[in-house]
């Protein structure tokens, strides 16, 4: 495990691959949408469209030998990090290839070849477990890190403020992502927090905290890559808080804005700084036709790989209980 | 370093070393640290002068801070933190100085390290121990004096160890630490005085394998925790009254040998459960149920459960007395199965103190 994972060379050109990365989240869950009402996908997917910049930034300025750890709205967290997308999708599918051979789901995506670390469907609940993976880290003297992904309701666990103070107390390797999209299922921070200062709240346990107001993937990239170096020297962790806005409802392929517990005109306001476009203008119409043209081939030819899979045999409902 | 300095000293009786419960387990984590670097110690207050009761005493002074260190009071997330860095290959000890605490850890333990192989597809293991202590006796009340194991025996990947003497604790804890998966590891106060033959050197006493500790024809009687020796102080008092009971120790209740049991209640046909726990869905109905379901068939069988009153426990002496099984209400109850013709029979109550009674100085 302290080996260096093996993963595809980075696109050296930034410009190519933050679009590259950000137009093939995109699609790969707008796909996810169409295909849903098929009731191929048995399992409940909470997509990330809208937030895709932030763990594009974040997962971007990581090398191979650093570790992420996300929510169970994980998709993005799991591709950007270079999860293997065929697996993913036999994953939603419940097949035998799966990334968790049919036992995770959507919720529950893993690749520890690309130290995607796993998500959890209770809220909060990864958090101390990357501590925990950055305490080994720091140990074993791998010089990695941690991307700790979680939501603005997580902060609100009380393991959340308990895994801060550890994480401070022992320096240890860890980037907190805070995806603030303002809303926990429907309820919005207005009902939840006594005031919007999280920042500041994390500050006080001596943790460098920055809010970035339109989750911008340049910047979020920028801001973690200079972080790094100190870190991986036992500097501690950092905290950023990225507003965002999840442009479809909590759960499920839809929209939620007939709900009426959030407007239209927000969304149309987000969809303006929408994260895919912007990086899309910095390339020219060849460049991005070429990079779409193959993310649509890979993602066709995961929807058949996950088609033509099998489902697992039926004794694997009882093997892995137990190591 | 050498077994002989990680080992404790003891004292020798015919020429066998004799160790408490208490210094087996901190000389069966010194043994594991020194074989495995990975190995790590930590808890709330495990490097305090008092090293929770005196288990983890000596532990800092071998291994230094990087290995044996206190925790905030985050019970909680530090369950968190024991997986993930159990998720990275390190092997960490959790320890709680009272298992009332665990109800802090339950969402980690149960939602995340129990499930997190499987869920996984069996991309990684969590080889975590969670060492916590039952407490009771000197009025301990409600909150610091529960048995609360059944509670993990229920939840599929967990493994749940309770070993009642010194010799099973450090080889039970040594086969925990050396196990793949999350094992909570029980242990009970009263017996950290408690004295055994245990060998110097690292052994296991292995998932999945119980003990019959004595063997008899008429009864069968299965202890868990420290009801073991209340049990065998039972045995005793029946064979005074011409009752000839087998007592057995499951040690590790999941995976739970009842082979061990069934084959004894083949031959007794009559079988009484003591657990250090509630019987209401407790590990004495998981028990009974084997049984049941493995001797279907084969003819009558009497069994009987005993355990904890059905209310929180009290401290006021008296009300506690009468909350606990004790070898007088084992006894009788073995004794009403063995012999079902026979009068009510009631051991002297002077010979019928828990063992703790005659042996325990206070104060906790
Ligand atoms: C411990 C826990 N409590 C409640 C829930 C129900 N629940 C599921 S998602 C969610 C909202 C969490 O919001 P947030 O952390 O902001 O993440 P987001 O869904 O916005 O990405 C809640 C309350 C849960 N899964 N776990």
């Amino acid at each position: 495990m302290q080996a260096k994972a093996k993963s595809a060379p980075k696109e050296p050109d930034a410009t190519l691959r933050l679009y590259r990365s950000l137009r093939r989240i995109r699609r790969v869950e707008e796909e996810i949408a169409r295909l849903y009402p098929s009731d191929k996908i048995k399992s409940p997917v909470h997509l990330s469209i809208g937030q895709e910049g932030i763990a594009v930034g974040v997962c971007d300025a990581l090398e191979a030998r650093d570790a992420v750890s996300g929510t169970y709205r994980g998709h993005a967290t799991y591709l950007a990090k270079g999860g293997s997308l065929n697996a993913m999708m036999a994953e939603l599918y419940g097949k035998d290839t799966g990334c968790a051979r049919g036992k995770g789901g959507s919720m529950h995506l893993i690749d520890m070849r690309a130290k995607v670390l796993g998500t959890s469907a209770v809220v909060g609940t990864t958090v101390p477990v990357a501590v925990g993976y950055a305490l080994a880290q720091k140990r074993l003297k791998t010089g990695a890190v941690v991307a700790c992904f979680l939501g603005d309701g997580a902060t609100e666990e009380g393991c959340f403020a308990e895994s801060l103070n550890f994480a401070a107390l022992h320096k240890l390797p860890v980037v907190f992502v805070c995806e603030n999209n303002g809303f926990a299922i429907h309820e919005p921070l207005s009902k939840r927090w006594a005031t919007d200062r999280l920042c500041a709240r994390v500050a006080t346990y001596g943790i460098p905290a920055k809010r970035f107001a339109d989750s911008d993937t340049v910047a979020i990239r920028k801001h973690i890559e200079k972080a790094l170096p100190k870190m991986r020297k036992g500097g501690g962790p950092i905290f950023i808080e990225c507003l965002t806005w999840r442009w479809r409802e909590h759960v499920g392929p839809g929209e939620d804005y007939d709900a009426g517990f959030r407007s239209k005109a927000m969304l149309a306001k987000w969809q303006k700084k929408d994260p895919v476009a912007k990086a899309a203008k910095a390339l020219s119409a060849k460049q991005r036709a070429a990079i779409d043209a193959e993310i649509e081939a890979e993602i066709a030819a995961a929807i058949v790989f996950a088609e033509a899979s099998p489902f697992p045999a039926i004794e694997e409902l009882g093997t892995d209980v137990y190591a | 370093m050498s077994m002989r300095k990680l080992a404790w000293p003891g004292r020798i009786e015919d020429g066998r070393r004799v160790l408490k419960y208490v210094d087996a387990l901190s000389e069966a984590v010194a043994l594991e640290m020194a074989r495995d670097k990975n190995v790590f110690l930590f808890g709330l207050d495990v490097d305090d002068h008092k090293a929770i009761q005196g288990s983890t005493r000596g532990l800092l002074d071998r291994f230094g801070p990087e290995r044996v260190f206190t925790t905030p009071l985050s019970e909680d997330a530090m369950t968190g933190v024991a997986i993930g860095a159990a998720m990275a290959g390190m092997r960490p000890i959790h320890v709680h100085i009272r298992m009332d605490f665990l109800m802090l850890c339950m969402n980690q333990l149960v939602n995340i390290a129990a499930k997190a192989r499987y869920m996984y597809g069996g991309q990684i293991k969590v080889p975590l121990v969670v060492r916590t202590i039952i407490g009771k006796s000197w009025g301990q009340g409600a909150q610091h004096s529960q048995g609360l194991h059944s509670m993990f025996m229920h939840v599929p990947g967990l493994k749940v160890c309770a070993p009642s003497n010194a010799h099973d604790a450090k080889g039970a804890l040594i086969a925990a630490i050396r196990d793949d998966n999350p094992v909570v590891f029980v242990e009970h106060r009263l017996l950290y005085a408690t004295e055994a033959f245990v060998a110097e050197a690292p052994f296991v006493v292995a998932p999945g394998r119980a003990r019959v500790c004595r063997f008899g024809r008429d009864v069968t009687i299965v202890g868990i925790s420290n009801m073991v020796v209340e049990a065998l102080r039972a045995a005793d008092l029946l064979k005074e009254a011409g009752v000839s009971a087998e007592v057995i120790d499951p040690i590790w209740l999941a995976p739970l040998d009842s082979d061990t049991i069934v084959e004894s209640v083949r031959r007794t046909r009559k079988l009484v459960i003591v657990d250090n726990g509630w019987s209401m869905c407790g590990a004495g109905a998981e028990i009974a149920a084997r049984v049941a379901e493995a001797c279907a068939g084969e003819g009558p069988l009497q069994i009987q459960r005993l355990g904890f009153a059905p209310t929180p426990c009290p401290p006021s002496p008296p009300l506690e007395a009468a909350f606990y099984p004790n070898p007088a209400t084992i006894a009788a109850a073995a004794y009403k199965l063995a012999r079902p013709d026979a009068q009510a029979w009631a051991p002297d109550a002077a010979k019928a103190e828990l063992a703790y009674q005659l042996q325990f100085k206070g104060p906790f």
